[in-house]
């Protein structure tokens, strides 16, 4: 049995659509100053930005671990319209813009916030143009992507294995702890590369919320935009770091998540 | 130690209605088709899902729906085997059995697997088992918790047919050794004849028959007890030395009675001729042959026509009668030969 053959004008917008994503990434590749990566990977400016991506970019996986999963189990074991309304909660930071998502953190942690004056007024902290706000930004849109892994993850369970360890006499935390995480383990490692995958990536949530301030808040993503005006080179060869992790995920993802 | 339960769980427009007592040292194992809710009532003894009803457990109320009563699963020294083990794949033997202990539970782990002789297994995870060691395993994990009501859900029906009879007898050992309440859902009746001191017949929810495995298959109340003891049931209306048929036809059979009745007829007592029998046999019905089938070295056919019957033949009575996918035949049966008991 063949399968039914592709008409022509198909064909050629399905090529078309595929240069959309080649142009680019070659023309990344091709007009990258390759003599001058060397020099501007050593570059203060260059370490500086890395090292605060990398810093923030862990630590907002690792505050969307602590957060994430049980806040995927709560997901898991609710019905009807509180699991509508919770999911719809969880997933909305994915499609919201993230300069929206940014306006919204401001207005909630901001000086004047929501939750940021009593903040202010009660221990003087403020979160906003701080490295704490560039995590904050990053947790805030890549945390549903944790979130949305480890809940299928759950899902696909079998929970006979919880039964089993119930009717053992393990108590509930006994049994998640034991049981359900470590069955867990390869949706939440997936889920935990996306997340921190997009939180690297994050720019529009950072900038708003947390500015663009060199060594506290100017993660790579930021520093290309800036380097693009003054200094093309060095945003080419940031792109292309970022490029190469991105690559990098893809790869090592491809049998645990985009494969089957 | 005893078992009193009155379980009702209704959902999904299944009900689930059943009462069930088990004395201390019984094997009852629940036999029925699928979707008798077999499975439903085991989750519910172990308390994995809400009932009405009350559940009394060696005189501590384990649920009561009118007092509010829940005593959940963890808490209640349930011990449950399903179909195919699920062992927890990432722990070794020895901590899989180790898991529901307490107290220098690694030395009693390796005691129980040492007893149970799988001591040189305890290193190795439950993927790099057979099929028959994971599901001995399994019920070691659950009997090391010394459980008071031992649950078994179709624990032999995942293993090949090679390793079933020796796990068969092994399972048959452990139980005997067991002091709980056990019981054992089974589809399969040469499980539940082996291993069990009474059936329980669940359909639909209900029960609908119930006592020693000799008892059920000698007077089987219904289509699927009969299957399952390989007899005729056919169901009617006795008037004292004759049964009229619910599905038509008439049954003659002396000492019938009166009122609804069941009517059982083994296979072998059912003559297969070519040409209208003459003299005792009263029971005489045209029939066509639907369907052969050799079993060991007899042939089951099933018989069409007014009175549907399964008769039992030599294989060269298949040859002598050239018997064959619609062939007519004649069938009888002699009135002796009829067991007919009250519906």
């Amino acid at each position: 049995m063949s399968q039914a053959r592709i008409p022509g004008p198909l064909l050629a917008l399905a090529a078309a659509g595929l240069l959309l994503f080649l142009v680019p990434l070659a023309a990344l590749i091709v007009r990258a100053p390759w003599d001058q990566v060397g020099p501007e990977l050593v570059a203060p400016e260059t370490t500086t930005a890395l090292g605060l991506s990398l810093f923030c970019s862990l630590s907002a996986t690792a505050l969307a671990l602590i957060l994430g999963v049980p806040l995927a189990l709560l997901l898991s074991r609710t019905t009807g319209t509180v699991r509508a309304v919770l999911r719809a909660l969880t997933t909305l930071p994915m499609v919201l813009p993230p300069v929206v998502g940014g306006v919204a953190l401001l207005l909630a942690f901001g000086r004047r916030g929501l939750a940021g004056a009593p903040l202010y007024t009660a221990f003087g902290i403020q979160i906003p143009f701080s490295t704490a706000a560039a995590v904050i930004a990053e947790t805030f849109v890549a945390m549903p992507f944790l979130v949305i892994a480890v809940e299928g993850g759950l899902r696909a369970l079998d929970h006979r294995y919880e039964e089993s360890a119930r009717a053992l006499g393990a108590g509930a935390w006994k049994v998640f702890a034991r049981v359900t995480l470590p069955l867990l383990r390869p949706a939440i490692f997936s889920g935990a590369v996306l997340c921190w995958a997009r939180a690297l990536g994050e720019f529009g949530a950072t900038i708003t919320f947390a500015g663009n301030l060199p060594g506290r808040t100017q993660t790579v993503p930021l520093a290309v935009y800036v380097a693009l005006e003054t200094k093309p080179e060095g945003a080419i060869v940031l792109s292309l770091i970022l490029l190469a992790v991105s690559l990098a995920i893809l790869v090592g993802l491809r049998d645990r998540w985009l494969g089957a | 130690m005893s078992l009193h339960a009155e379980v009702v769980v209704r959902r999904n427009g299944f009900a689930l209605d059943v009462r069930l007592d088990v004395d201390e040292g019984e094997t009852v194992a629940v036999l029925g088709p699928n979707g008798a809710g077999k499975t439903t009532l085991l989750r519910a003894l172990a308390g994995l899902i809400a009932i009405e009803g009350r559940v009394e457990l060696d005189g501590e109320v384990l649920d009561d729906s009118k007092a509010g009563r829940h005593v959940p699963t963890e808490r209640r020294r349930v011990g449950l085997v399903f179909q195919d083990h699920v062992l927890f794949p990432h722990m070794s033997v020895l901590h899989n059995v180790a898991f529901g202990l307490r107290g220098d539970s690694m030395r009693k782990a390796r005691d129980w697997l040492g007893r149970a002789g799988l001591l040189e297994m305890a290193d190795r995870m439950p993927g790099e088992l057979s099929g028959g060691q994971a599901q001995r395993v399994a019920l070691i994990r659950t009997l090391a918790t010394q459980p008071r009501l031992l649950l078994l859900d179709e624990p032999l029906s995942a293993l090949d047919v090679s390793v079933r009879a020796e796990t068969r007898r092994e399972l048959s050992r452990r139980l005997a050794a067991f002091e709980g309440v056990r019981i054992l859902v089974t589809h399969d009746p040469l499980e539940a004849i082996a291993l069990a001191d009474r059936l329980v017949v669940m359909e639909q929810g209900k029960v609908v028959q119930q006592g020693t495995p000799a008892d059920v298959t000698a007077r089987p109340r219904s289509r699927f007890v009969a299957d399952l003891a390989g007899v005729n049931l056919l169901r009617g209306r006795a008037h004292h030395d004759h049964v009229e048929l619910d599905g038509g036809g008439t049954l003659a059979a002396p000492d019938a009675g009166e009122g609804e009745v069941l009517a059982v007829i083994h296979p072998r007592a059912v003559a297969l001729y070519l040409a209208r029998p003459e003299g005792t046999p009263r029971n005489v019905w045209r029939a066509t042959a639907e369907e052969l089938d050799l079993q060991g070295d007899r042939v089951r056919v099933r018989l069409g026509g007014t009175v549907p019957l399964v008769a039992e033949v030599t294989p060269g009575a298949v040859r002598d009668l050239h018997l064959d996918r619609g062939a007519e035949v004649w069938a009888a049966v002699k009135a002796t030969e009829i067991s007919v008991y009250r519906a």
